[in-house]
């Protein structure tokens, strides 16, 4: 059977098309101010990648912070249980999820069914979202994967205190003024945004294993200072900005 | 140079019908906010000078800057301040200060100063942080309430709009009256997400009339939510850079349903010139 | 202490200081009646956070007050205090004689 999860993020709308459990496309675009007819194109751009026509999908789910408006949709599912679904299937071990999207983190607890058991949620705040990271590369001038190299390299603490972006931005010009490095700002930046989300996921009981999607999981950088606050490993999955529309087609196929 | 739209003027004001020769006590009140800082010299229990100017890069520098410039048409020299007190968001890198009071309770001296022993309820809207405060006939703070980590609602989510839209950020108010019809508000709070949010309104064809609308009556509402949890009690002002914003406040008043006292001659000058008169009672205190 | 038990005979309105903020996601807010407060410190000492401090404020009286580093993001400190489940009574609160202080849930 042929299934379709739609993800409708903040910036990014995601598919993923799934025949008998095997994913046979992904697709990204941006999510735009027409979040609809981007929706609509990025699931033609899949059924091309699939080589497979509208009446051979059986069902479609939608997720995200935008799944109301995909009418085309057969159904939908909220974030949290997209998220535990997808993860679970790619990585049964994982009994703690940790989404970092655009403009929204959250973090869950599960069992090995991907059930959900608890969850906590920071919305429409950019601090502690993918959001932060944009805006602060922005102050720094330059593009956020130099940000996340150099941030690894990075030998020195900086003190960024601010809890919003727009007052972050400014810490972040002053310490450049100071002639503090690039790379130690940019550390800075990576764990403030860990120090916030990781006290949000310490609401919920915090079990191993601890996996990390959402786009912000592909920073290597966030992955790195995660582990440290959280004081675990953390696993990554594979296409980790996709799990959460895998979910939804998983949801469809059963 | 690009223009800066954030940018205002600063300025500087003299009393004209005062000698501040013949004044008893000589005291200031210096404010330094985090995006201006305004200087007030009291004479006796008048207001000689004040000025208003832009926050720099350190606290001291501001302050000396604020200070300057309040007495640069005056022949009073730093040291005939018999006493001084800082406030505000730098209150402690004051060099020429005696005392450092916070700005919670000057921002309430000066409102009572200006606005009468009526005022009971004072929202502060100032370039970072938002402030609903009660104070009692004397000007003394009975209940406080500080909103010091979102820029929503504040001058600088102004500012970041007003560069983005590319409007003189003086002009903001006005130009969010001047539409046929109220629009929806935004719906995020986050000025990071306001700000991708009015960037889509103006490609779907809104004029920078109606974006700024949407975004005055948003940070409005905020505004009331905030001021809910402490409540409002008559009379009611309204200090500090944003309360020069009428798009804003006017919308405040309108959803709160209730009128503002308007402080003379400026209501940014209510934290300097709260310090100021703390100045004088500290300094007749100490003749005692 | 003059202060406060001439604020108590007068019966002035009481001295309520709201640390803390709105933001997109909710208020977040440590109260403290300072008329009851009589900056004892034993939530000082009680916080696992370490946020709270006993400071002399702008009218001579000694009071608790939050770190002005923490007020800005009591929603990260205090979080490990707060069960998703719902309100309970928090250690700083336990700790306090006289009941002066109070949070937003």
């Amino acid at each position: 059977m042929i299934t379709a999860g739609i993800d409708m993020g903040a910036q990014f709308i995601k598919v993923v098309i799934l025949d008998d459990g095997k994913v046979t496309a992904r697709t990204i675009i941006p999510t735009g101010f027409e979040p609809l007819e981007a929706a609509k194109k990025a699931l033609d751009n899949a059924m091309k990648e699939a080589g497979i026509s509208r009446q051979d999908i059986k069902s479609i789910v939608a997720t995200g912070a935008g799944r109301k408006s995909v009418d085309f949709a057969d159904s939908s599912i909220t974030e949290v249980t997209a998220d535990a679904r997808g993860t679970i299937h790619l990585n049964p071990s994982v009994r703690t999820i940790v989404d970092i999207g655009a403009e929204e983190a959250r973090g869950i607890s599960c069992d090995a069914q991907g059930k959900v058991l608890d969850f906590a949620k920071n919305d429409k705040c950019a601090a502690g979202s993918g959001a932060f990271v944009e805006s602060m590369a922005r102050a720094l001038e330059i593009k956020v994967p130099e940000m996340i190299a150099i941030s690894l390299k990075s030998t020195k603490e900086a003190p960024i205190n601010a809890t919003c972006a727009v007052f972050a931005e400014s810490e972040v010009v002053s310490l450049i003024h100071s002639k503090i490095e690039k790379a130690d700002i940019a550390h800075a930046v990576h764990d403030a945004i860990a120090s916030r989300v990781s006290s949000m996921v310490r609401r919920i009981p915090v079990e191993k294993d601890v996996a990390l999607i959402g786009g912000v999981a592909n920073n290597a950088a966030i992955v790195d200072v995660m582990q440290k606050h959280l004081g675990t490993e953390i696993v990554v999955p594979e296409n980790p900005q996709y799990v959460s529309a895998l979910g939804a087609a998983l949801s469809a196929a059963s | 140079m690009t223009t800066e739209y954030f940018r205002w003027t600063e300025y500087a004001w003299k009393n004209p019908d005062k000698d501040w020769q013949k004044a008893d006590t000589l005291v200031a009140g210096i404010d330094v906010g985090s995006v201006s800082s305004q200087a007030v010299v009291l004479a006796d229990d008048e207001i000689y000078c004040y000025s208003n100017a832009r926050t720099g890069s350190n606290s001291p520098d501001s302050a000396k800057n604020a200070l300057g410039m309040a007495l640069k048409d005056t022949d009073i020299k730093q040291e005939n301040l018999q006493f001084v007190v800082g406030t505000g968001y730098g209150r402690v890198n004051i060099p020429m200060s005696n005392k450092a009071i916070t700005e919670i309770a000057c921002h309430a001296r000066g409102a009572n100063y200006m606005g009468g022993p009526t005022i009971r309820t004072i929202l502060d809207m100032g370039g970072q942080d938002l402030k609903g405060i009660h104070c009692d006939e004397r000007g003394k703070v009975t209940q406080f309430l500080m909103n010091d980590k979102c820029a929503a609602g504040t001058g600088r989510g102004m500012e970041v709009m007003a560069e983005l839209l590319q409007v003189p950020i003086v002009d903001v108010g006005q130009m969010s009256l001047d539409v046929e019809e109220e629009p929806p508000p935004v719906s995020s709070t986050c000025v990071i997400f306001a700000k991708s949010e009015a960037i889509g309104l103006l490609r779907k064809g809104w004029t920078k009339n109606m974006v700024l609308a949407a975004y005055c009556s948003a940070m409005a509402h905020r505004v009331v939510g905030l001021l809910e949890r402490i409540g409002i009690e008559k009379d009611f002002t309204i200090t500090g850079g944003i309360s020069k914003n009428i798009g804003v406040t006017s919308r405040i008043l309108k959803e709160l349903k209730v009128d503002s006292v308007p402080l003379k001659p400026d209501p940014q000058i209510a934290g300097a010139l709260g310090a100021s008169v703390f100045a004088r009672d500290l300094l007749l205190k100490s003749r005692k | 202490m003059f202060n406060r038990l001439l604020r108590r005979l007068v019966i002035l309105p009481g001295y309520i200081a709201n640390y803390g903020y709105t933001d997109g996601s909710g208020d977040y807010y440590i109260i403290v009646d300072t008329d009851k407060c009589d900056g004892c410190g034993k939530c000082v000492e009680a916080c696992p956070q370490d946020i709270l401090e006993i400071i002399t404020d702008d009218y001579d009286d000694l009071v608790v007050t939050v770190k002005e580093e923490h007020s800005k993001n009591l929603k990260y400190v205090c979080a490990p205090c707060k069960p998703v489940s719902g309100p309970v009574e928090l250690k700083c609160q336990i700790a306090c004689p006289s009941g002066a202080i109070t949070h937003s849930w």
